[in-house]
Parts: C-alpha cells; structure tokens; sequence
C-alpha cells in the first residue's frame, strides 16, 4: 500500500535547496577563479565567492545544530546491511524493474549507498572544502602566512570537482523513485509517497 | 564674472602662488654682492659657489653623480670584493661604453672637462653646479663639449641646433632649487634623445597631463623630481639599476603610501619632524586625504604587496607619451646612399629607425612591460668581462630575485634588445671608439669597426684580436616612473588569467593563471564520467521500460 507520509521538514527542505544554490554558485564562480571561464571577471568572482562562501559557513552551522538536535544525525550511521543489494539494484535490478531493496520511511530516510555516500559529503568533502577555503580566505587576507596557495587551491580544486561529480549523481538518482519526479516533489513538498506494509 | 574678471583672478592668485614660491627660502641669489660680477669661464662661477656653500665640494664629490660609480662588494659574480661599479666601467647595449668617447658621453656629467681618463676627479673647480640648480633654463651643456657649455655660439652637426654661449651672471643669480627641467636636461635624454632609454622617462614630465604621471601631473600632485628624490648632503636618493648593484639608497612608494597602501591613507603625519625633506608639499595638499575604504579586496591588495611591486599594477604600459628605443642593430650600420654619403631614415612620426652611424632601431609607444622577479640586486657585464657566446642573448645586466626569495617581488621591465660587436677570440664584449675626429678611429668619422675596436679596446686597456663579431644581448630596465591614476592601474584579470601579463612567469601559484593540468583532466573524466554514465543508465532504463509496456 502506497502511503504519503511528511518526510523532509521544513528547515531540512531550505537548508537542501539553499545548500544545492550555494554550492552550485560556488561551483561557478569557484572554477571562475580558477581560470576555466571568463564570467563575472576574476575580481567579482573572487568577492562572490568568498561571500557565498560564507554564507555556506554560517547555514552549515545552523544544519549541524539542527541535526543534532533533532537526532536526524543518526540517518547517517553508515551500515553494511543491505549495501550489496542497494548496489545490485543500481546496476541490474533497476532495469528488470525489481523492487527497491530498501524500505524507505521516516525513521529509515537514506538507504545503505545514501549513508556511506551523504556521511562521506559531510565529514569528508564539505570539512575540507571549508577549511581549504578558509585558509586560502585568509591567506589571500595577510592573516594567515603561506609561501604558496598552490596545494590549498589543487585541494579544493579537487573537492570542487568531486561535489560537481556527485550532484551530477545525485540528481540523476532522484529519478529513480515511483515515478521520475517523485524524490524531487517529495523534497520541494515534503510529503512522500512510500510503501508501506499492509498490516493483516 | 566676465572673462577679465576671471583672467585677473588666475594672474592675481598666481602672483601670491608666486610670491609664496620665493618667501618659502631665505636667500635670493639675484641679491648676493658675490653674483654681481660677471664670469669668463664656468669653473670661476663654480668657486664663487664654494666660497659661501663651502662643504658642497666634498658633499658633492663623493655622490655618484659625479664619480658615475659606486663602490660595492656585492656584485655578483664578484662578492666580498671591493669594487667601483658605474658608467664608468659597465657596458649597455645603446652606445655600448663611455671609454674612449668621453666627450660625447660626458656632456651629462656634473662637471666640466672629462674628456679623457685623465680627468681630476678631485678639482672641485670642476664640478658644475649650474646645471643643476640654475633656473633660466638658458644654461645647456654642448652636446660634445665633454661636460663644457659652448665657449662662443656654436653649431652641433648632428642635432642640427645652434648652442649659445651662457650668460653666467644672469644665469648664477638664478640658482635655486633643481626643477624637473634640471633633472631632465640629461635624464629625460638619455642614449642620445628624449625618451631613447628608459621607456618612463621623458620629457612628457617637464608639464605632465595627471593621466600621463598623478604624482607630478599639474592637475594632479604637481611634485617636481626631488621631492621624492630627497638629497640629503647633496647624495640624491633613488638609484638606476641599469648602471646599480646593491639594494640600498632606493626609494620607496612606501615612504609616502605606507605598507597598505590601498586601506591606509599617507604617512604624512610623520613627515612633520622631517623639516628638512621638505614635504611641504604633501602637508598642504593630501594631508586631509579620507581614510580608504577598508573591504576585502583592498584587504587583498595591500597583501599583493608582499610579493608585487607597486609599479607593476601601477605602470599598466610604458613610453605612453613618447616612443623609445626597444631595439638597437649595430650590424646594420655603415650604409652609404649613392653618393656615397651616410643617411638616415624615418619612421612615420619622424623617429629615426636607421642610422648610418648607429644601424637599426625598433622603436615602440604604449608598451606592455615584460615581468621578472627581483629583490633589488643587479649583476652587471664589466668592460673586460668574459662572455659565453653559445649562451645567447648576452645579459648585460641580470636581475637577481625568485618566487619565495626574500625581497624579491615582481617588477615590469623594459628590457632593451639589440645586437652589439664581440671579440670572438677574447671572448669579450668591443668597447668601441665611436665618437671623435676624423683619424682618431672613431667609427663616426672613420667608418671601420676594426679601428672603432682597436682604438676603444686599447683606451679601456684590453686586448684585441683584431676579429669581431656581432652578438644579440638584453639589458634589464626597471620600470618605475610615470604612474598613472588608480583608474589605470592593472585590474585583477590581465594577471589572474591563462595567457595574462604573468604568463611564462616562474611563480609560485597566480589563482587563475596556474593549474594543476593532471587535477583537471582527471576532474573532467570524473564529471563526464558521470554525465555519461548516468546517460547510458537512465537510457537503459528507458528502453526497457518500454519494451516491458508493450
């Protein structure tokens, strides 16, 4: 039985949206100043994304308070159970039309493959990418003393690309529910279509 | 106000600009019992000068402006040992050396006579003070007269000019302070005309628009050459690195804009237990200068200045009022029309670009300058100096400095190219005898390199094959006059950019010219990678969905 339940609050649904806006403006100004394009000039590219750096910052900090204090930080515990099977999904069940291998529901949002990769993103990638910033920030500044950027700057070059990588995935992913918008309605309403066991 | 009304205005207020001007000093020389007199030659003026201004002679003697050296034990290639370095013994790649030709050459010394080796340089009748404190702006050095003004009126050849003989009264009771006209009698014309060799040093500055020099435009800072080239004892701060070694003596856009330039208003507080600098100037004019803003990008800025210098934004192009020499071919020279005679051709604009006497020049307006790390050290080739002639161009001098090293910043150049003569068997660069008479070797009256070299080598006490050859060299010139107003100051992209004015230049990291090629391919394989992948699966996934619909 296929039932609409309220999935993503609202906090969860504008920190989503307003993370994926700033990240992709970051993506473009970021690789602006890093010499691929000629969009806003290097001056205003530099002053946007600093700025939208920023910006980032202080929503991640309210996202980590959120998560901590509603305990949605326990989505993320990465877990082995069913991670094959999540795997074979994506690769063979997807196109026998096989049912999805995990059970989606308020308290269980992320399947295996969502935890290791959306952990990874926040302990890994974001944490670099913010630190690398900041210091490359404060370099740029004459707070902080490098000799050179040159590392700081292939780091979170490197991370760039990886976010770019996995938003490519990510939203392709969405495709893959019920219907092919229904992730998608799902995180700009907040209500969910999900199974649900008959209870007999 | 009619227009009368508003003439008057202008001259009266000129008139107390003026009488300002004079009440400012506490001498005026018209008035000296000494200065009624009138002079036959120019050393008796001189020791007119020395009777009241009685230290000016040791003061003077000892600067390089009159010894046209320094000493050092810096120079690289000869560290720790004491040397004299300057005109005297280096070599350029314009007229190439002073020895030999001395009386061409020396018309821009401050002195009177050197017209051989064997000049005094310890007879203080000898030094000039006219030339540089004389304001009738009447008072010219004979262009060949080995530093002498004309004894009579006199006609030079090759500038096609009459020369007058001075009026050394008139001219002595005028003496004051030097004026941007005194400097530039010789250094706006270095090499030979105006503009010829430093590309940021021309007579554009004698009346300068504040587009073409902010600091000395009179629209802008109006300042004249020796407010910033202060000369305490005579000794005038501020050194030319196409003849300097050390890293000493400079003088610093710091000195006045401070270390942050760009959020920090002036020093000019500091300049008030300064009297004797005199920045008179800058007290009325800019001390009640607003603060800068303080934002990011200006933060920014002022942090540039670590490792840039201030000129390297600030002279955005060089030679913007007048062409100067880039390229000089001595091997062209010699050419004779049909009758037989020497010539010379113009460019469009009446520069000359060939020279019978001189071979081939390339001359350039508007130039970007070249960009090179340097921490304020210069190497210098000395008359005598042995050269590798694989290793070409021959560096004239070389700039010492790199990404990280300590002092070193990024400066632009103007670096003057050209090909010059050798002695392929020494190994050595040809000081050849240019100028002088017909029979004397000079290459100018006598049109034979061999003479010109044997005749200069032998002057600078060298030896000579008696072979020569002709070999392509480079000379660095730092650029560091005619600084425009911010609004032409270089902007963040022409560096911070793939081919941008940097490009080629060995530097740490430049956000935005540097990347990490390997990073990038492989970046682009992961976002593609994907791209494609989830193409091919959602393609998939489409085929079969239909197939399962039918």
């Amino acid at each position: 039985m296929i039932q609409k339940v309220y999935m993503y609050k609202r906090f969860e649904r504008l920190w989503h949206w307003s993370q994926a806006l700033l990240i992709f403006f970051l993506a473009l100004t970021g690789f602006e100043v890093h010499g691929s394009y000629n969009i806003f000039g290097f001056e205003n590219a530099v002053v946007f994304h600093m700025y939208t750096g920023f910006i980032l910052i202080i929503l991640i900090a309210f996202a980590i308070f959120w998560h901590f204090t509603t305990g949605e930080w326990r989505q993320y515990i990465p877990t082995t159970d069913k991670l094959r099977d999540q795997v074979r999904y994506y690769l063979v069940g997807i196109f026998k039309n096989e049912p999805h291998p995990h059970d989606k529901s308020i308290d269980v949002k992320l399947n295996p493959l969502q935890k290791i990769s959306y952990l990874g993103f926040k302990i890994l990638i974001i944490p670099v990418m913010v630190l690398t910033g900041l210091i490359y920030y404060y370099v740029a500044h004459g707070t902080l003393y490098l000799q050179s950027v040159k590392w700081i700057a292939i780091i979170h070059t490197f991370g760039a690309y990886l976010l770019l990588t996995f938003a490519v995935i990510h939203v392709y992913m969405t495709t893959t529910g019920h219907t092919i918008t229904s992730h998608m309605k799902a995180m700009i309403t907040g209500y969910d279509e999900i199974e649900v066991e008959e209870k007999k | 106000m009619g227009k009368n009304g508003l003439l008057f205005m202008i001259v009266s207020i000129a008139t107390i600009m003026a009488t300002m001007g004079i009440m400012a000093q506490t001498a005026d020389h018209g008035n000296f019992r000494e200065l009624q007199r009138s002079f036959d030659r120019p050393e008796e003026v001189t020791i007119t000068c020395l009777g009241c201004h009685n230290l000016a002679d040791d003061q003077i003697m000892k600067t390089s402006h009159w010894l046209w050296y320094r000493e050092t034990d810096k120079l690289p290639g000869h560290k720790g040992e004491m040397m004299k370095v300057g005109k005297i013994n280096i070599i350029n790649n314009f007229c190439v050396a002073i020895r030999s030709n001395e009386p061409r050459c020396t018309s821009c010394h401050i002195g009177y006579g050197w017209k051989d080796e064997d000049f005094d340089f310890t007879d203080q009748t000898k030094i000039d003070c006219l030339v540089c404190h004389e304001q009738t702006g009447t008072y010219k050095k004979f262009p060949t007269g080995a530093g002498y003004p004309p004894d009579k009126r006199k006609f030079f050849k090759d500038g096609k000019k009459w020369f007058e003989r001075p009026d050394y009264r008139k001219i002595a009771q005028s003496v004051g302070k030097p004026s941007r006209k005194n400097c530039g009698s010789c250094h706006f014309y270095g090499g030979g005309g105006n503009a010829v060799k430093h590309g940021a040093l021309d007579k554009s500055l004698l009346n300068p628009e504040k587009t073409t020099d902010i600091h000395m435009g009179k629209d802008g800072g109006e300042m004249v050459c020796v407010d910033c080239h202060v000369a305490p004892k005579h000794d005038i701060k501020g050194q030319l690195y196409s003849v300097s070694v050390e890293n000493r003596d400079r003088l610093h856009c710091t000195r006045c804009h401070t270390m942050k330039p760009h959020t920090q208003k002036l020093y000019v507080e500091e300049f008030e237990t300064e009297q004797e600098m005199g920045y008179d100037l800058f007290k009325s004019k800019l001390h009640n200068r607003d603060n800068p803003e303080d934002t990011f990008i200006r933060r920014i800025l002022d942090k540039h200045y670590d490792k840039i210098s201030c000129q390297t934004c600030h002279i955005n192009l060089y030679s913007t009022q007048y062409k100067t020499k880039t390229w000089w071919d001595w091997s062209k020279a010699g050419e004779k029309n049909e009758k037989g005679k020497p010539f010379v051709i113009k460019d469009e604009d009446g520069d000359n670009i060939y020279d019978s006497k001189k071979g081939e020049f390339k001359l350039g307006k508007n130039l970007e300058p070249e960009y090179r790390w340097f921490d304020g050290k210069v190497g210098h080739l000395l008359v005598g100096d042995k050269i590798d002639p694989d290793n070409t161009p021959i560096q004239i001098n070389t700039i010492e400095g790199a990404c990280g090293a300590p002092d070193s910043k990024i400066w632009p150049f103007k670096i003057m190219r050209g090909k010059q003569p050798y002695d392929p068997v020494n190994k050595t660069m040809i000081i050849p005898k240019l100028f002088g008479k017909k029979g004397s070797g000079a290459y100018w009256a006598d049109w034979s390199w061999e003479k010109a070299a044997d005749t200069g080598m032998k002057a600078a006490g060298l030896d000579y094959s008696g072979k020569y050859e002709w070999i392509e060299t480079e000379m660095f010139w730092p650029l560091t006059h005619l600084i425009q107003p911010k609004e032409n100051a270089l902007k963040c992209d022409d560096c911070h950019s793939r081919n941008g004015r940097l490009e080629g230049l060995e530097a740490c990291w430049i956000p935005g010219r540097d990347r990490s090629l390997l990073l990038d391919i492989l970046g682009m394989l992961m976002l593609f990678g994907s791209i494609a992948g989830v193409i091919i699966h959602g393609f998939i996934r489409f085929s079969r969905s239909r197939k399962e619909e039918e």
